[in-house]
């Protein structure tokens, strides 16, 4: 728009504005930028004197003894198969699960939706799914991550608006050539449903990533560990592993290490993502037009 | 004269009776055409059937002292004493508020940043350079929750960097991770750093469904920037304001015990410890089953009440438009 259509005032403002922005924007990127230097950084110099921009301070020491251990590759391998898997589940469950609820002349659909749609609201709680997970002889494996949260009824009502939007004729074209529902379905509908079930992919495979709270409960065995599990040993319960800090060194220096090794491991862990977002961004902010509309 | 009344009530009882026929074939008609479909839905019921519904039925040991050697079934029923004995305990009172307090806190901080920060991205007209704004603003989204608590610890540590600068004003380190009075400041605080920019985006996106015509007639009122803002964007936004309101407030005790927990220290416990943590405690690593399922369903209860309070409070409100 010209700059003439705004009074002096409406200039201030927008001068006002925009510095409210780049303040923002700098709040978000100086803690992010902080970890990357820092992760860089001679250990001694990290916690005695903070970051520095001087090349003479920096190594790749914290990166190197990360990798001297097996825990955080193992981890990542881990959640690379739970998240690819439990997305895969998910999106098909999810789609076999709305067509026919797209379909208005479903007898029984109203009463169907509604017996899915209790459970966002009424649960058993935590308590008696960890019981059911024990009895079900799921703890210790991987099913317990994959298979439970399969079921979202959120994606089951984004993909239903989605399938409903679809035209009418191609079915009804398909139903006179003889073909049955679930040929139609995997012929004709999933195809057309293709950037709906991405968005389902994408947000399930991140949100299974960034999970810890279900493998911590169900998962006891170190070599099942997700990638957030390792994480958490090394950032919240301060145990890195004596791989990554040495067996012989100095109580002072361990604590210098160990500072180094969190932030290393920071890095490590959020690169992917964060370099992978920006390629997938309309993706998700798709996810969020699409999961706004009511069922 | 008899006849003809026969004929009417012979007629009055096969009528129905042929047209429930007909219906029942036509309903059968209707599952034998259809039957495909429900096939289809055969994997997400089961699902749901099992890890939805089996769980709340489980939640009857609330009402039981469950013995895992009995099993769910055969244990004894005790009543609502596990919910008197959580409801007399000394902490009840201290959990009720730290959940209510840490989500009331969070909503009422959290609530306007994103749709003031769409309001002012919407005020850049230059589009190439707002999309690489929402960019850097989104990104922190993706930043697990492990992960984000992990940077807290590291920056609010006693020779972090915030504690670098805190030291050169006053002459000592705050310990922020162990004092329970910084707490609550702290989860939030952080939470909208990490939220704000992706909670905006459906603002943004309604922002962006404004027709033009309204702004440029209001630009020939000679109206400045905060009264377009006032009558033109924010009466678009209020839907999705009512709706986003009802849905955090109706979740008010669901607070997210991920984060929660992950910040607790053994010093922070009297305000960091919330239902939610309190169960998993409890229940999973002390073993009293039944006790803590009892906890998570008092939890539940509250939660569901609210949610329909707000929304009945929302659509007196609102015109009689809740959810």
């Amino acid at each position: 728009m010209d700059m003439k259509m705004y009074s002096k005032f409406d200039r201030h403002v927008l001068v006002v504005n925009r510095i409210i922005i780049g303040f923002l924007v700098i709040i978000t990127v100086i803690p992010l930028v902080y970890v990357t230097v820092a992760s860089f950084m001679d250990p001694a110099t990290l916690l005695n004197k903070g970051i520095s921009f001087n090349p003479a301070d920096w190594t790749t020491q914290g990166y190197q003894r990360v990798f001297a251990d097996h825990s955080i590759v193992r981890g990542f391998l881990n959640s690379i198969f739970y998240s690819f898997a439990f997305s895969v589940l998910t999106v098909l469950v999810t789609m076999l699960t709305a067509y026919p609820l797209s379909k208005p002349s479903l007898y029984g659909r109203g009463p169907i939706m509604m017996f899915f749609v209790i459970t966002m609201f009424v649960g058993g709680g935590l308590i008696p799914t960890y019981l059911l997970i024990k009895n079900l002889g799921m703890l210790d494996s991987v099913w317990a991550l994959i298979v439970p949260g399969a079921i979202n009824v959120w994606n089951i009502i984004i993909a239903r608006t989605y399938f409903s939007g679809l035209p009418k004729e191609l079915s009804e074209a398909a139903t006179i050539d003889g073909a049955n529902e679930m040929q139609i379905f995997f012929k004709i509908m999933l195809p057309l449903a293709k950037p709906i079930m991405f968005v389902l992919f994408l947000y399930a495979f991140v949100g299974q990533w960034n999970s810890y709270f279900d493998a911590m409960i169900y998962i006891k065995d170190p070599n099942l560990q997700p990638l957030q599990l390792v994480l958490r040993n090394i950032l919240i319960q301060n145990q890195p592993s004596q791989d990554m800090v040495g067996a012989s060194t100095a109580m002072a220096e361990m604590k210098q290490i160990a500072e180094l090794i969190k932030y290393a491991t920071i890095v490590i862990s959020s690169l992917p993502l964060i370099v992978m977002y920006p390629f997938f961004q309309k993706y998700f902010d798709k996810g969020v037009l699409v999961g706004s509309v009511k069922g | 004269m008899e006849k003809v009344y026969h004929t009417t009530s012979a007629a009055a009882t096969t009528v129905p009776r042929i047209a429930k026929k007909r219906r029942d074939k036509a309903l059968w008609d209707r599952l034998k055409r259809d039957r495909w479909l429900y096939v289809m839905l055969l994997p997400g019921i089961l699902l749901t059937l099992v890890f939805k519904y089996i769980p709340m039925y489980g939640a009857i040991i609330a009402f039981k002292n469950y013995n895992p050697l009995l099993g769910i079934l055969r244990s004894p029923w005790v009543g609502w004493a596990h919910f008197q004995e959580f409801i007399f305990s000394p902490n009840f009172t201290t959990l009720l508020l730290n959940t209510f307090k840490l989500s009331a806190y969070g909503l009422l901080l959290g609530f306007l940043p994103p749709i003031i920060l769409a309001l002012s991205l919407n005020q850049i007209m230059n589009k190439k350079i707002r999309q690489k704004l929402q960019l850097i603003l989104y990104a922190p989204n993706f930043i697990s929750v492990v992960i984000i608590v992990g940077m807290l610890f590291l920056f609010l540590s006693a020779n972090g960097p915030i504690n670098g600068i805190v030291t050169k004003l006053t002459g000592k380190p705050i310990m922020f991770m162990s004092n329970p009075g910084y707490f609550r400041t702290i989860y939030i605080l952080s939470g909208i750093w990490q939220g704000m920019g992706w909670a905006s985006i459906l603002y943004t996106a309604t922002l962006a469904g404004v027709s033009t015509d309204l702004y440029e007639a209001a630009n020939m009122d000679g109206a400045n920037i905060f009264e377009k803002i006032w009558h033109i964007d924010l009466p678009a936004l209020k839907p999705v304001m009512v709706i986003n309101f009802v849905l955090a407030a109706g979740n008010i005790m669901n607070v997210g015990y991920e984060k929660a927990y992950l910040m607790q220290t053994s010093m922070n416990i009297p305000s960091s410890e919330i239902i939610s943590t309190y169960v998993y405690k409890i229940g999973l690593q002390s073993g009293d089953y039944a006790y803590s399922a009892a906890v998570g369903l008092f939890n539940m209860i509250i939660n569901v009440v609210l949610l329909l309070f707000v929304n009945n409070v929302v659509k007196k409100l609102n015109d009689g438009q809740g959810l």
